[in-house]
């Protein structure tokens, strides 16, 4: 071997080596990077647990609050829980449907222009301030009659409904066109394509789309401020009235001055993220039993 | 055997077609152009094809093969932008209208892909929904059963009805298309590359039901292997592309004729070229 060649396999070498090193810093820094999302989750979940460990029990679920009570009156927060239970459940009643059928109508009906505009105007609608929808509401319903389990379900419904829609209109784009045109081939109509063919392929979609948005919007608390948060400590199953709902009664007891508030408050900020842990990971679940169901069956 | 005969070695002799005055006809195109927006796909395509006989579409890729069998039975209504000019009179009757229910027209004029697009549900369901939907209840057992036969896919699957139609191999789920296609009672079946996805023996099982079934459908088959045009075909119809000023670039019907005559005697250079193997 010649001398300019083995200079020349020399500095290869070296840029071979400076590579490998800039390849384990930067995957060092990527896996760093993921190991500090993890554990940020783990120390807001157990810190969050511990301070709320003295009140986190099935009283909690059950009990109404009983302000000024001495320390051995079994109190909780079900109304808050219940309030949330049933004004979530109204959102997810009146976003569900209307979200479908706008996405179905945008993703299968509409042009390509009113489909830009309709898309634009989710991402828009998704992007608005809770705080924002919580005084609309407050302006179009609370004025005049005054806050219910209603008016908090509406605005929470505004805020599901870009989720609810986009949601669907994403897995209704995976719907291989194939699918359609060998129904329409045979002579079937447009609208009983989608109801037969298109809509059964999504339905897990649908759900991991619905389960996702009341995981997001039962941690709302700015629009129910507005809506639904002037309420008394007696458990309330009727909408028609203010509910007592779960993040409202976090921020109210963050501000009372006992301690046993205060580990209240935490319990049920556990409890709340339990849950929407929980649904994600559901949702998660079901997304991928259909997923391959779809393929494999 | 003549020099492009032997050139391509496939057997094109067969019994001649009677005198075309005496055939009758299925579809009368005059005149069709099919443009997506501003630029035309397919100009000027004027043929007949006829009724119980196989007919092919030939030519390179982008010579508008597939949108023009897609005219004929409305399937391009679904593309945005496009739209078609001119007259396909079915049988006397104008379907290239906008006045035109093009799920009518699909209903009579069915299509099979060139993908194996079978529906995600049972074999049995595959064939049974279409008629279900379209309220052929009558007997819906037997309808299947004679589907699925014709198809020559019976024998293969009458164990397992109830499997999933996607558990199939690639040449089984086409020919599950094509019995879904035919329970329905079509009067004419378009076939946009059918075995294009396919090894050769289940092209070869294709090729064979064509030629079982046309006495009871007419059959529209887009192809770029000419060998398959040449064993299937009665009748065969070359599209070349055509180029103007500015690169426009569009389809045009060159030459249609008997497929022997194709074959063996083209009258226009370009489908000689072409069949020969000189272009494209």
């Amino acid at each position: 071997m010649s001398a300019p060649e083995a200079t020349a396999g020399g500095r290869r070498n070296d840029r071979l080596r400076r590579r490998k090193i800039v390849n384990r810093l930067m995957e060092g820094l990527a896996w760093l990077a993921a190991a500090i999302a993890v554990a940020i989750l783990g120390i807001v979940v157990f810190s969050v647990a511990r301070k709320g460990a003295s009140e986190l029990n099935l009283n909690l679920l059950t009990k109404p609050p009983v302000p000024f009570a001495p320390p051995d009156v079994a109190q909780g927060l079900g109304n808050a829980f219940i309030g949330t239970l049933i004004i979530v459940g109204i959102a997810t009643v009146i976003a569900l449907p209307v979200g479908i059928l706008i996405a179905i109508y945008v993703s299968e009906f509409a042009g390509p222009w009113v489909k830009n505009a309709v898309t634009l105007t989710l991402d828009v609608l998704n992007g608005i301030p809770a705080i924002v929808i919580g005084i609309f509401v407050f302006g179009l319903i609370v004025v005049g009659r005054g806050q219910s389990g209603f008016a908090g379900g509406f605005a929470l419904s505004i805020l599901m409904l870009p989720l609810v829609a986009r949601s669907t209109m994403e897995v209704l784009a995976l719907v291989p066109n194939s699918l359609r045109e060998a129904s329409l081939g045979l002579g079937v109509p447009r609208w009983r394509t989608t109801l037969s063919i298109v809509l059964p392929q999504t339905i897990g979609g649908v759900v991991t789309g619905a389960t996702l948005a009341v995981a997001r919007v039962a941690g709302e608390t700015a629009p129910l401020l507005f809506t639904s948060s002037i309420v008394g400590n007696q458990i309330n199953w009727n909408p028609h009235h203010a509910l007592q709902t779960v993040p409202v009664a976090i921020f109210e007891l963050s501000e009372s001055p006992s301690p046993d508030d205060h580990a209240r408050a935490w319990a049920a900020a556990f409890v709340l993220m339990m849950f929407i842990l929980f649904a994600s990971l559901g949702a998660r679940w079901l997304a991928t039993r259909s997923r391959r169901k779809l393929m494999a069956r | 055997m003549s020099t492009i005969e032997s050139a391509l070695r496939v057997e094109t002799k067969r019994a001649p077609l009677p005198p075309r005055e005496r055939l009758e006809q299925v579809f009368d195109i005059e005149g069709l152009n099919a443009i997506y927006g501003a630029k035309p796909a397919v100009k000027g395509v004027t043929m007949e094809v006829y009724k119980n006989l196989v007919t092919a579409i030939i030519g390179p890729s982008g010579c508008g093969k597939s949108t023009f069998i897609r005219c004929l039975n409305r399937m391009n209504d679904l593309i945005p932008g496009f739209r078609q000019e001119g007259t396909i009179r079915y049988h006397g009757q104008n379907i290239g209208g906008n006045d035109v229910d093009p799920v009518a027209v699909r209903r009579t004029i069915g299509m099979v892909f060139q993908r194996p697009n079978p529906f995600p549900k049972s074999i049995y369901d595959n064939v049974a929904w279409g008629l279900r939907v379209l309220r052929m209840k009558d007997s819906l057992d037997e309808r299947v059963e004679r589907a699925l036969t014709q198809a020559a896919l019976w024998d293969e699957v009458k164990d397992r009805l109830k499997a999933s139609g996607l558990s199939l191999s690639g040449g089984q789920q086409q020919r599950l298309c094509i019995a879904r296609a035919i329970a329905v009672e079509p009067d004419v079946v378009l076939m946009d590359e059918p075995a294009s996805a396919l090894d050769p023996i289940a092209t070869q099982a294709i090729e064979q039901l064509m030629h079982d079934l046309k006495n009871e459908y007419s059959f529209v088959i887009v192809t770029h292997n000419m060998q398959q045009a040449a064993r299937v075909a009665d009748m065969t119809a070359f599209f070349s592309i055509s180029t103007g000023g500015e690169g426009a670039r569009w389809g045009e019907l060159i030459e249609y004729d008997d497929t022997t005559k194709i074959f063996t005697a083209p009258s226009d250079k370009r489908t000689e070229d072409y069949v020969t193997g000189r272009f494209g």
